[in-house]
């Protein structure tokens, strides 16, 4: 693999960067790998990039029914935090924490994480207990973390309205400092780049049509560009699509999937340093390094897999915002659109064995996939590895819908992010 | 300064009213009728911005809404700051400031434009993914400078002083668009009697004939046009909207729209009036007419302030009356853009050369062109612009035929502007918007629109009819379309007569070869605000980013503000060739709304502060007010949350309610509790299979607590739920759940159980509900009514109809705090009243108000639970150590049961909720403390469970709290530690809940 | 922004008025005591989340308040038929694909 580095463009722009190497290869797949990953976004491509690289397993394709990275990796808000309320899921963030602490070094591609810090605002008492146990939960498992007052939130963000002009006027936050935002499809163009040098064949524009299952066992896939590709394992990893994967291998999931939609204003000079998150007035916004706010809400409340929403959500994101950030009023809305969401009944994911053996399922993220990505990519890759559940990804079983185990994250997921 | 390249006569401006404006702290004059970006034209300004990532001068290159480079900062005062307005889409008014969003010290010396120059060679697209890695500490240093870099306007620091106003509109036909397709079909709809609505981006109707030199019927277009609105402004049912750019297309035909009311003509809207307003329409046909943007082609330096698209040249001249320079070439690969040098001609300004791509041009325009001696230089390309503040000349040389090699010796020509064309591209944004996708058409080299699952029907150019003529007869025939689907009848349109032109084959011709091979020539621009250049999207292809949506994002062509309606297409063109592709393979990208940025405050319109959600108030709110009660938000609901009485603080208020309500009466405003009235002769049977435990046998004037579980068995809601009937029962709710209870209800009759005759009425706000409580709340209630309240003739858990203050009243005797108390429920109209009455008879027993604190504090005394504080949708009744209100032994197995009895939830060690007794009395947990074992143990700490009540109780003297922990019902006794973030460890022993009273004596008197 | 027909109002309202309610037709099983964990949890959370011909529950919640069917393609958004609570739909998903 090529190293990248300002050396390395100083050097190429003297042959006018007509040298640099492809970030991967086009290739053409084999007939059998060991594991097989279907679906190139991020967590698919995060998985075999630790797979390669973590647990020695080279001889895996991911096959990617369209582009790399172009599912929800592609449509995220891009924020990055841990701060979960129950340890599970707790721990399963703060692993992918960790992970993106060093991610642009360790692919050696600059995923641009900027920790620039998360508020979760707080408007009513209970919205403050909540707060509390949540950041006392994150501060007993290691997460950092602080409970703030009106003022302080203030003075962190000097263009949030803390008066109580508001509608529900702020009267705290938490605040986890490590939090913040990555480079969206920096993150699956280098996780891409990384698995390529290790050896997986990225197979794109190649639908998956069927899981091929012989006495209960899944032994490969079949593609209508490439025919059958046999595999000892597969991992679905396919946000978006989960349900319709799992139809082909006969069984059904705990997920609806729903349109999720955020926006962009056009990009302004740097007004707003954080993430800046309410679930009880409803909306969140950051600032790209471009410019742009960043904003989203939550889920329509309906199923859809169109890529877009109703546009009331989009109206009451809006309100949300400018309710807020009252001198937002005159900044204008570039874009927005939508994303599909696999929704689970817990709001947390899925990552688990199922009914049929060797086949494994990394779905469900709903609204909080993205942060999770290098984090769900590993845990998925050493229960790839291994053929059994990583501890982290255990509490995550899709089984646990049987015999009632539910991780209930909906207070940390009321808002989408 | 004057107008220097302002024309004489001409154009649709007003000359005798001239307009002062400030641009870059300079005054300027321009005509009413002027956009900014035509005035700053006429005033001969060229450099306008700075661009992104090399900070090179640009000028204004396009007339509408495709441009990218003219995008300001608009406002006259801090508070009325406008970032991003796009110079040639904002019309001029009197007083006027903007200015430029980069450069410094200023746009025309930028001192970036060094940075730019010298580092730009460094800053290939994604250069940023390659570096500032290392050492990892730096990133946020290099962070900093690129985001100060980045960005282009500036938000006020001040709120907004405007209003916005929204409008739901509905009609028969909504036509985007009001050029000659959009006023034909509007015509056509308007005649059949159809709801007509008309939308159009431009400050008037006309579309491209305003900026054209056309006759329609021999006479100028305008006339054609000026008749057409005449006529449309006599149906009552046609409106017409100037200004007003439909930004979203969604489904099921829902637009919305922004129009621009005041503040297209002034920094802020005059008092009283609305700046924008938001149209939110429902149509049942839609026909887009929106036309089609010029593409300009890719050549060298082609940012040099002086480049423009061909037909925006047109527009200045005929529409403005400016010519924005002196010596012309006009660079084209088809017949149309021709018009511009023709224009420039007649305008008495020179064109050096009309330099086209293809071998053998004819048609009308050439002829016109020849006739005026213009000169033709066939097969050639402008390789490339000279200049760097301006265009001083050209480079041109002869092109193959495939138009991608030069072929043959340059010639340098000397000109100040260079207008270019590479054909029309249909604007089919916002078909693209219901997730349809764009089809390829070879015959006009452009997309146009696919199909559509939207009753949506398009005219014109966005269908790639380009000519006048074209356009009026689809205009008449996609209106006659949605008038057959409407069942309507299409009356009589006669077309005016448009010019007949003969236009000759155009070349696909995008990207225009230099000598040198891409990577090495001047700098080709194909997305101007984002800096995105050809030999940018060859090195993307070259790197593997092969998908146009790889090339789009890792470039960022078409992220600008204007999305890429110039540069799209050109760019996916060179990525097409770059990949061996053919257009339609390489795909095309989908267009998002909106079509053009609208105005935040527009979109939220007035529903922000006070009417960002409803307040709900009691009917007794007014009272509280001037009492100076603090409220707290439950829901929708304000609620009194404490009394403060002179400098009291907080907890000095809450002690002296506490004490009081124990020691003689307090009362509590109890309104907000969600009440639902139940009647039917199954409504005791609904009840038993929605609650945990029994109703079979509940008599008439009896009140019951009950507990509402989800299937999963999680407690979701409490309350108390009277008999006023055999067949009728009142049901109370916690505040914030009265909404979600009744659908819960609802969701259960209609659809599982709909042979059972039951129906549910939300009367949470026919009632007011004022709870006494304490020792002498009997001894006050006695004083307001005459019925017999004893503790023999009105037990614990009774109810009785009576008559309080004069007014029919439902008396609970239910109890929340512990005390002897009663719920006295009256019409809400007579709240006030009864509340009143209350406290004139309640001085002798000090009656005192209280508000939600203290009812928690007197609560948690008890023990008792509020769901949603004490409870958070992972607890079953079991888990709250309340199996006296679960009945397994119903017949019915009610919602809740069958989950409460998966094997996680019979499992040992789940979390329950008991007392916790803090060791120090004084010490009073925090409510969301985290419990551990063992203190001591190293992070990650295993917890046990957190504080969900914790209070200082004033009648116990010490704290009181409740919270979860571990097996914690088999762990009386046993000690737990709150470890504190301010380092601090809290020790409690783990008792049972009930602090005060436990056999409940207080109650029962 | 879907514009629906309610069946009870018998009118199109807007999707404001509205709220969806997933899957339709999940009978809950009459003797939820003789359940597997399993068969109760698939009753509680498994669903078709077809992509493509979805029928789904809505209630007119700022309306009627009546709860009723709506056969909706997920991808599409196109509304193929609304029907009351006890009826079944006539645009099934074979029925589309067989089109």
């Amino acid at each position: 693999m090529q190293h990248y580095s300002g050396f390395g463009l100083l050097k190429h722009s003297f042959s006018h960067h007509e040298n640099w190497q492809r970030v991967w290869r086009n290739p053409t797949p084999k007939k059998k790998y060991d594991v097989i990953i279907v679906g190139g976004g991020g967590h698919g491509l995060a998985t075999a990039y630790y797979l390669a690289k973590e647990f020695g397993v080279t001889n895996v394709a991911v096959i990617e029914k369209g582009f790399l990275g172009g599912g929800n990796t592609a449509r995220n808000t891009t924020i990055v935090r841990s701060n979960y309320l129950w340890d599970e899921a707790a721990h399963l963030y703060e692993h992918a924490m960790k992970l993106w602490e060093g991610l642009s070094q360790d692919l050696n591609y600059n995923v641009m994480f900027s920790q620039r810090g998360c508020l979760n605002l707080g408007h009513t008492l209970q919205d403050m207990r909540d707060i509390e146990r949540r950041v006392n939960a994150n501060r007993l498992n290691g997460i950092d973390g602080e409970v703030l007052d009106a003022k302080q939130v203030q003075e962190i963000v000097p263009v949030l309205d803390c008066s109580d002009r508001a509608r529900y006027p702020v009267m705290g936050a938490s605040w986890q400092p490590r939090a913040g935002v990555a480079r969206h499809d920096a993150v699956a163009w280098g996780f891409a780049r990384g698995a390529d040098a290790h050896g997986v064949d990225l197979i794109q524009q190649t639908e998956v049509e069927d899981l091929i299952i012989e006495d209960g066992t899944v032994v490969g896939v079949r593609t209508a560009r490439y025919g059958e590709i046999r595999a000892d394992r597969v991992g679905c990893v396919v946000a978006g699509n989960s349900s319709v994967m799992a139809k082909m291998a006969g069984f059904e999931l705990p997920l609806e999937s729903h349109p999720l939609q955020a926006l962009v204003s056009e990009p302004i000079k740097p007004i707003l340093d954080t993430v800046v998150m309410s679930n009880h007035v409803h909306g969140y916004a950051s600032q790209s390094d471009k410019g742009d706010l960043v904003i989203g809400a939550g889920i329509d409340g309906y199923n859809g897999y169109g890529q877009r929403g109703s546009y009331t959500t989009i109206e009451h994101t809006i309100q949300a915002i400018v309710e807020m950030f009252p001198v937002f009023s005159r900044v204008r809305m570039n874009r927005q659109w939508g994303g599909i969401v696999d929704t689970c009944p817990d709001a947390c994911p899925i990552i688990s064995e199922t009914p049929v053996k060797n086949l494994f399922f990394n779905c469900g993220w709903g609204t909080g996939g993205f942060k999770a990505t290098p984090g769900s990519g590993h845990v998925f890759a050493a229960s790839l590895a291994k053929g059994e559940m990583h501890p982290l990804a255990k509490p995550f079983s899709m089984f646990r819908f049987h015999n009632g185990a539910l991780v209930d994250e909906h207070g940390a997921a009321g808002v989408a992010h | 300064m004057t107008q220097k390249n302002r024309l004489q006569d001409g154009g649709r401006i007003d000359r005798s009213k001239a307009l002062t404006f400030t641009y870059n702290g300079k005054k300027y004059t321009g005509f009413e009728g002027d956009t900014l970006a035509s005035a700053l034209l006429a005033n001969g300004v060229d450099i306008i911005g700075r661009s992104f990532k090399y900070s090179r001068p640009r000028g204004i290159v396009a007339a509408g809404a495709e441009e990218p480079n003219a995008i300001m900062q608009v406002g006259a005062t801090e508070a009325t700051q406008i970032p991003n307005v796009r110079a040639t889409q904002q019309s001029l008014y009197g007083g006027l400031v903007a200015g430029s969003t980069n450069g410094w010290p200023s746009v025309d010396n930028d001192m970036m434009g060094l940075v730019g120059k010298v580092g730009g060679k460094m800053m290939p697209p994604g250069f940023y993914y390659k570096t500032f890695m290392y050492p990892k500490s730096m990133w946020e240093t290099y962070e900093s400078f690129i985001r100060k870099a980045a960005g282009l306007g500036r938000a006020p620091k001040e709120n907004d002083p405007d209003i916005y106003d929204k409008m739901n509109q509905h009609c028969d036909v909504i036509i985007v668009g009001a050029g000659p397709a959009g006023l034909a079909a509007a015509l056509t709809a308007a005649r059949a009697g159809a709801r007509v609505i008309i939308a159009d981006e431009q400050n008037e109707f006309g579309g491209s004939l305003l900026s054209s030199t056309e006759l329609l019927d021999g006479k100028p277009a305008a006339e054609w046009v000026a008749d057409v609105v005449k006529e449309l402004s006599t149906y009552d049912d046609v409106l017409m909207l100037p200004n007003s750019q439909v930004n979203g297309y969604h489904d099921h035909n829902f637009l919305t729209i922004q129009q621009h009311c005041t503040d297209q003509f002034a920094d802020r809207a005059p008092n009283g009036q609305v700046a924008q307003r938001y149209h939110r329409v429902r149509a049942k046909w839609v026909v887009l007419a929106t036309g089609a943007h010029e593409r300009p082609l890719v050549y060298g330096n082609n940012d040099v302030p002086g480049c423009m698209v061909a037909n925006a040249v047109s527009t200045y001249i005929n529409r403005y009356g400016v010519v924005p320079g002196k010596n012309l070439v006009l660079m084209t690969s088809n017949n149309n853009a021709y018009r511009t040098a023709l224009d420039w001609h007649d305008a008495g300004r020179n064109v050096v050369a009309i330099v086209d791509s293809r071998k053998n041009p004819q048609g009308t325009f050439v002829d016109a062109a020849r006739e005026r001696g213009i000169s033709i230089m066939v097969g050639s390309g402008v390789i490339e612009a000279h200049g760097s503040k301006r265009v001083t000349g050209v480079s041109i040389a002869p092109l193959n035929d495939a138009g991608d090699a030069v072929v043959g010796p340059i010639i340098k020509m000397a000109a100040d502007t260079v207008a270019s064309s590479g054909g029309w591209s249909p604007v089919i944004h916002l078909s693209c918007h219901t997730g349809s996708r764009p089809v390829w058409n070879d015959d006009i080299l452009g997309f146009v629109p696919g199909t559509t699952y939207q009753k949506q029907l398009t005219a014109g150019a966005i269908n790639g009819s380009f000519t006048t003529e074209q356009a009026l007869a689809e205009g008449v025939s996609a209106a006659a379309d949605a008038l057959t689907h409407l069942g309507m009848t299409k009356k009589d349109v006669v077309l005016p007569k448009a010019e007949t032109i003969e236009e000759g084959k155009a070349m696909a011709l995008f990207h225009i070869p230099h000598t040198k091979p891409t990577s090495k020539a001047p700098k080709q621009f194909v997305d101007y605000q984002n800096d995105v250049t050809a030999s940018g999207i060859e090195l993307a292809c070259r790197e593997g980013f092969e998908s146009i949506e790889h090339v789009k994002r890792y470039t960022a062509m078409g992220f600008g503000t204007d999305q890429g309606k110039l540069g799209n297409i050109n760019g996916m063109a060179i990525a097409a060739k770059m990949l061996n592709q053919t257009i339609p393979q390489t795909g095309t990208t989908i267009f998002r709304p909106n079509y053009t940025p609208v105005t935040f405050g527009a979109i939220a319109g007035r529903d922000c502060g006070a009417l960002f959600d409803p307040e709900r108030y009691t009917a007794m709110h007014a009272w509280h007010v001037e009492r100076g009660a603090k409220f707290e938000d439950v829901g929708q609901w304000k609620r009194p949350w404490y009394y403060p009485q002179g400098n009291e603080t907080m907890q000095q208020a809450l002690d002296r309610e506490c004490l009081a309500t124990r020691k003689s009466v307090g009362i509590l405003d109890a309104s907000t509790l969600g009440k639902i009235d139940i009647q039917g002769k199954d409504a005791r049977e609904f009840l038993g299979r929605v609650y945990t435990n029994a109703w079979a046998k509940l008599p008439v004037g009896k009140c019951r607590y009950g507990l509402m579980c989800g299937e999963d068995g999680m407690v979701f809601d409490d309350g108390v739920t009277s008999c006023l009937a055999e067949n009728h029962f009142l049901m109370t709710t916690t505040s914030g759940g009265a909404a979600r209870v009744l659908s819960w209800l609802e969701i259960y009759h209609q659809t599982e159980w709909p042979e059972l005759e039951v129906f549910f009425t939300s009367v949470t706000d026919h009632w007011s509900t004022m709870t006494i409580s304490g020792p002498n709340s009997r001894k006050l209630l006695e004083k307001l009514t005459d019925y017999d309240v004893s503790k023999e003739n009105m037990a614990f858990m009774d109810w009785k109809p009576m008559t309080v203050a004069g007014v029919p009243a439902r008396v609970f005797r239910i109890s929340f705090t512990g005390e002897l108390s009663f719920e006295i429920n009256v019409q809400a109209n007579y709240g006030m009243h009864v509340w009143k009455a209350l406290f004139e008879h309640g001085e002798e027993f000090n009656l005192t108000p209280y508000g939600t604190e203290t009812m928690h504090i007197l609560r948690a005394e008890k023990g008792f639970i509020i769901a949603g504080q004490d409870t958070d949708g992972s607890v079953h009744p079991f888990d709250l150590g309340m199996s006296w209100a679960v009945s397994m032994q119903k017949p019915f197995s009610f919602i809740g049961k069958r989950g409460m009895q998966r094997e996680d939830c019979v499992r040992e060690n789940r979390k329950q909720l008991v007392g916790l007794k803090t060791i120090d009395p004084k010490a009073v947990l925090p409510e969301g403390a985290q419990g551990v074992l063992d203190p001591k143990a190293p992070i990650p700490m295993p917890m046990v469970g957190h504080v969900t009540s914790s209070y200082w109780s004033a009648n116990l003297n010490r704290s009181v709290a409740m919270g979860f922990v571990k097996g914690g019902l088999d762990k009386m006794g046993e000690r737990v530690f709150y470890p504190l973030a301010d380092g601090r460890v809290i020790e409690a022993e783990i008792c049972s809940p009930v602090f005060l009273d436990p056999k409940g004596e207080r109650q029962n008197v | 922004m879907f514009h629906i027909y309610c069946p009870h109002c018998c009118e199109y309202r807007e999707e404001e008025e509205f709220h969806a309610a997933g899957q339709s037709h999940i009978a809950r099983p009459l003797d939820p005591d003789a359940c597997t964990d399993k068969e109760w949890g698939e009753f509680m959370y498994f669903r078709a989340n077809p992509r493509g011909i979805h029928h789904e529950l809505w209630v007119h919640a700022a309306g009627c308040r009546k709860y009723f069917n709506v056969t909706r393609d997920t991808q599409t958004y196109e509304i193929n038929e609304v029907y009351k609570v006890g009826e079944q739909p006539t645009v099934v998903a074979n029925a589309i694909q067989s089109k």
